[in-house]
């Protein structure tokens, strides 16, 4: 600014400036046209890669402003999921008997009875049975109040009750595959009875013996529709109603109309001694 | 007119100073340009760090822990980029109360940059995926579902672009074949297409056209399977041409460091892969060097 405080100073000076300025303008032309080269030459060449995992745990911390965010979305959910449906007098098991256990026998019923009526009312049948695999099971009820988010626990999964129609060769076949295999996958509205030696010795569909010459309705978990014959349930399917009702959601309206949730094991799949 | 003066001159001089400064940045930076990829996959809602009472996992993960390790490295280097392979949804009650809204959010609060879509993103069927569109401020990402005839036609690109330090990184996503994994209820008309034969097409795309420097896949095909034919990562990784990184999921495969394959045209391809529910954050840093120096040393991995 100085500069600027004679007048006849200032021309000289000013002068003398203006060629220092061109000759800056030219250099700083050179170098960009120069760095413009090198940077076109030198473009994107991969040389080294490096990778590794980081874990998320306690040594770091935590953001406040996301758990801020999160908050009020999980107190809601908190509120909704702990709060009490039912009591459970005892610990409800899943490994209680061979054949059929406590909680698998519950999960059934509890599908029977929440699928029957809403079955009938759209489309005027009958449900005949349940059937559901042992694996979509994945936790006990413990003693104590039950609450939402123990059914979250029970049935974690988005399955839906699909009911299938199956033709007697059809059920013949699933009773085959229920016979041999390894766990106890739960079932309702039928009876399976084994002889000492393993064999088949009857069966009974709402109390009256398996007909084997006519069709049958099976609500079960639209994963084990999905999964075809290769998962072993069902085989030919004459029909699939998708009922849009979720597993889980079954069992809370259930639990919300209870007051005492009580399960045992019964004769619904035995073996003869 | 002095004034004048006075403002050409200091003109000049920026000029000068903001093109040293970017001199030094750039051409010192070009003998090590540096990106950062970070990523997760199959996150399923899992958006609390795991509770202490867990078997498996006590105390692990959590998306504000996961914000704290992003905002430090991308503070140490800026030309990052984080993404995610898919299975954003289901698995804990955060997804069936709010079906996805809460995930979205936090990854576009996160700054992801782009996610692709796993069999899971359709668990409250594609209107459902749509319906957290407007959650997101990052990229969905799949070159081989052909949403043409769904809602979510328009809302999903086969890639995107970024340019990161003068650098081009082109990421295209990939997706597992649904029939069989999800009930066509909740997919409707959204069409599979060849992972192998799009996936070549779209890294062709992004290295011809595209011109890009660094090409990474985000896949959900699942990392491998014993059936060479079943579309997997390391199937994928060798019969590409120009894919620099694939980043999977689906298999909750935690490895323990970066898997390398060779593909067609002999170069490394980095399979990567970091487990499940955000226990883990992978990253993977590509530098870049001279030419010369490249050509003489070949690509330096160390995992």
């Amino acid at each position: 600014m100085h500069f600027y405080k004679g007048n006849y100073s200032i021309r000289l000076l000013y002068k003398d400036k203006h060629v220092y300025i061109l000759k800056l303008k030219q250099f700083v032309a050179f170098v960009t046209f120069c760095l413009f080269l090198s940077c076109q030459q030198e473009k994107g060449q991969l040389t080294k890669v490096q990778g590794k995992q980081l874990k998320i745990d306690t040594s770091l911390a935590s953001v406040d402003s996301i758990s801020d965010y999160i908050a009020p979305f999980k107190s809601r959910i908190d509120q909704v999921l702990d709060s009490a449906l039912a009591y459970a007098p005892e610990t409800i098991p899943l490994d209680d008997a061979p054949h059929n256990t406590s909680l698998g026998n519950l999960m059934a019923d509890i599908v029977f009875a929440e699928t029957s009526p809403l079955f009938k009312s759209t489309t005027g049948k009958d449900l005949d049975f349940v059937v559901l695999n042992r694996g979509g099971i994945r936790t006990i009820v413990s003693k104590g109040n039950v609450s939402a988010r123990n059914a979250f626990e029970i049935m974690p999964f988005e399955n839906y009750i699909s009911v299938v129609e199956l033709d007697g060769a059809a059920v013949r076949e699933l009773i085959d595959f229920l016979v041999n295999a390894t766990r106890a996958h739960p079932i309702a509205g039928m009876q399976i009875v084994l002889n000492k030696n393993g064999g088949l010795e009857s069966v009974d569909i709402q109390g009256s013996p398996f007909d084997e010459t006519r069709n049958y309705y099976v609500a079960t978990s639209d994963y084990l529709v999905q999964g075809g014959p290769s998962i072993g349930f069902f085989d030919e399917m004459v029909n699939v109603t998708d009922t849009g009702y979720l597993l889980r959601n079954a069992i809370i309206d259930h639990l919300k109309k209870i007051d005492t949730v009580k399960a045992a094991v019964d004769d619904r799949f035995i073996q003869l001694k | 007119m002095k004034r004048r003066d006075f403002l050409r001159n200091t003109a000049a001089t920026s000029t000068l100073i903001g093109l040293g400064g970017l001199s030094f940045n750039s051409c010192k930076g070009l003998g090590s340009r540096q990106i950062t990829i970070l990523h997760t996959n199959d996150v399923h809602s899992h958006i609390d760090p795991f509770p202490t009472s867990h078997s498996q996992y006590a105390n692990l993960g959590g998306v504000a822990r996961r914000a704290s390790l992003v905002e430090q490295i991308r503070s140490e280097n800026p030309n990052t980029l984080l993404l995610d392979a898919g299975d954003i949804f289901q698995g804990t009650p955060y997804f069936n109360f709010y079906g996805g809204e809460l995930e979205f959010k936090l990854m576009s609060k996160l700054k992801y940059d782009a996610a692709t879509i796993g069999n899971h993103d359709f668990d409250n069927g594609i209107d459902g995926l749509l319906a957290q569109v407007p959650n997101a401020t990052f990229k969905l990402l799949s070159a081989n579902y052909d949403f043409s005839n769904t809602v979510m036609n328009g809302f999903v690109k086969p890639y995107q672009t970024y340019v990161l330090d003068g650098i081009k990184v082109g990421v295209y996503g990939i997706g597992i074949k649904l029939d069989g994994l999800v009930t066509k209820r909740l997919y409707k008309e959204t069409e599979y297409l060849n992972p192998f034969e799009i996936a070549l097409d779209t890294e062709r795309l992004l290295k011809e056209e595209e011109k890009c420097d660094l090409i990474i896949c985000l896949s959900h095909l699942g990392y491998d399977y014993q059936n060479p034919d079943r579309p997997s990562d390391t199937q994928l990784a060798q019969r590409t041409h120009h894919t620099d990184l694939i980043i999977g999921g689906h298999t909750h495969t935690f490895l323990d460091k970066p898997d390398v394959r060779i593909n067609q045209k002999g170069n490394s391809v980095l399979v990567n892969q970091v487990g499940a529910y955000g226990l883990n954050l992978g990253r993977i840093d590509f530098y870049f060097d001279e030419a010369k120096n490249a050509s003489a040393n070949g690509v330096s991995i160390s995992v």
